[in-house]
């Protein structure tokens, strides 16, 4: 067991050492990237819309469910629920959605082509399939779920305004004036930080993943479940690490 | 001119290449025939380095692969074309795009001059129309033939093809054959062509090897197969009962 995990360590280290090999023609790795930030980062703004929304609105009600107290001023919720979005609910929100959204999809593709003899094409060919197939992926991600982290905290202050607006929670003027209270740009910066570990986490473990598969569709499938719960777990471990050594 | 010298592959404690030599020639159809599972996929793979051989040699011309660099084998690899037993193209690129991909990676050409080598090696294998649409929505054949056209972009000196015409009707098997042939002769390559399909070996087998159970048991050409007195190797041609009574009507 404890061997397998470390051989498989060395397989993904030696996998990432040919992922960050000099690309064969740049303009094609550009012209890849591009593709993949529409696939992977402009195709995931609307279901991470939807899910911060919900989540901004519903941390609200329950910030202030939790420090209902007279002797507490009432933006108190606002300053909560901005800075509970910033640490840690957005860029876990995307590492973990967009795990299972992208990591599988990275997963699986790169597993079909595995089967169909699509990457043995490509090394015949005289490129490296290891750098053309993942790196483009790492380097959209990276790049663009930061992005969509500060778009998650946005979307989930909106949220919270809106419960404020149509419900009786806090008063607006309350929430407004406590989302702006005391903005260290540091938080956002860390979130955006964050999720870029995450983003590295998902592309990387999804491709290795892919690239390793051998067999069929049926092992393409259970590859690519692998590559979501591995790399789940990793965004919470990393969460954890990050969370200490940054915020301490 | 390919040459290999006693190549060596096991899996798991079975030899599947044994004590394999060699000589595939330039300008002509090399066919290497066998059984299901008699080792040619493997081969030919182990030829172009997709699988690492246990032991021997293999040289291209003067190039000896075993020893060259990771650069070295690169620019080799231009010079190659390969079509795959499954064609293994692209899915997610159109017909155009699959077969411009080499030149997109390996040339500075402009748009329009590669758009109409793209052209010409897709007219070269009959494929019309075709440009825009995606693999998926080809037929087999049609599939194996734009992947010979992706092969044959870049001008290759080596031609690879594993079983260019299984699970195709007669007649498109011996087109896609015949193509072969005449790019070989045209463009002076050194073609290897695996199969198990006798129609093949006599039509287009300039040099034809026998591999059975991992080792090569004959050699010759497709005049040669028909009279030769090595049983294994006619236990394969006269497999079929047509190729018996043919054998029986014509006994020279
Ligand atoms: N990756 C592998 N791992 C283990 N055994 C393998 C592997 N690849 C091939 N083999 C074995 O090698 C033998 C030869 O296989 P190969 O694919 O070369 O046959 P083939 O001659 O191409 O057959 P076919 O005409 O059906 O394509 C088979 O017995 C197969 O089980
Ligand atoms: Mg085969």
């Amino acid at each position: 067991m404890l061997t397998k995990a470390l051989a498989n360590i060395g397989k993904y280290m030696l996998l990432m050492k040919s992922v960050f090999s000099r690309p064969e023609k740049r303009t094609v790795y550009y012209r890849q990237t591009i593709r993949e930030i529409e696939s992977h980062g402009l195709g995931s703004i609307g279901i991470i819309t939807i899910i911060s929304l919900f989540v901004g609105a519903a941390i609200t009600i329950q910030t202030n469910f939790n420090i209902e107290n007279p002797w507490l001023p009432r933006y108190i919720v606002g300053v909560t629920v901005r800075d509970s979005l910033l640490l840690e609910f957005s860029s876990t929100m995307v590492g973990l959605v967009i795990a299972g959204k992208s990591g599988s999809s990275i997963a699986s593709e790169i597993g079909m082509m595995r089967v169909t003899e699509q990457i043995d094409a490509l090394e015949v060919m005289g490129v490296n399939p290891a750098a053309f197939l993942i790196l483009p992926k790492l380097i959209a991600m990276v790049l663009f779920l930061p992005l969509l982290c500060a778009i998650s905290v946005t979307i989930g202050l909106l949220g919270g305004y809106l419960i404020c607006l149509t419900s009786d929670v806090v008063p607006v003027s309350d929430y407004i004036y406590g989302i702006q209270y005391v903005f260290y740009p540091y938080y956002l910066t860390y979130a955006m930080v964050k999720t870029a570990f995450y983003a590295f986490i998902i592309a990387s473990v999804a491709g290795y993943f892919g690239y390793r598969v051998e067999g069929g569709a049926v092992q393409v499938g259970k590859s690519s479940t692998r590559a979501v719960v591995l790399s789940s777990i990793l965004i919470l471990l990393a969460d954890l690490i990050l969370t200490k050594l940054i915020l301490h | 001119m390919i040459h290999l010298k006693n190549i060596y592959k096991k899996f798991d404690e079975q030899w599947v290449l044994n004590d394999i030599n060699l000589t595939l020639d330039k300008g002509k159809c090399n066919l290497i025939i066998g059984e299901s599972g008699s080792g040619k996929t493997v081969l030919m793979k182990s030829i172009v380095g997709l699988v690492k051989v246990d032991e021997g040699e293999i040289w291209y011309d003067e190039r000896d692969f075993n020893r060259m660099g990771k650069h070295e084998k690169q620019a080799l690899r231009k010079e190659m074309g390969m079509l795959f037993q499954g064609a293994a193209l692209f899915d997610s690129l159109t017909i155009e795009e699959n077969v411009m991909f080499p030149l997109n990676m390996f040339t500075r050409e402009t748009y329009n001059q590669k758009l109409k080598r793209v052209n010409f090696c897709l007219d070269r294998v009959g494929l019309k129309n075709v440009n825009k649409q995606l693999p998926a929505e080809l037929s087999g054949g049609m599939r194996k033939r734009a992947a010979i056209a992706r092969a044959i972009a870049l001008s290759p000196k080596y031609l690879f093809c594993d079983e260019p015409n299984s699970g195709l009707d007669p007649r498109t098997a011996i087109r896609i054959d015949n193509l072969i042939h005449d790019i070989t002769l045209e463009f002076d390559m050194t073609t290897i062509v695996n199969s198990h399909d006798m129609n093949s070996v006599l039509e287009i087998g300039d040099k034809v090897i026998y591999i059975y159970e991992g080792c090569k048991c004959w050699e010759g050409n497709r005049e040669e197969v028909l009279h030769s007195d090595n049983k294994a190797l006619n236990n394969f041609v006269f497999a079929t009962k047509m190729a018996q009574k043919i054998k029986k009507a014509d006994p020279t």
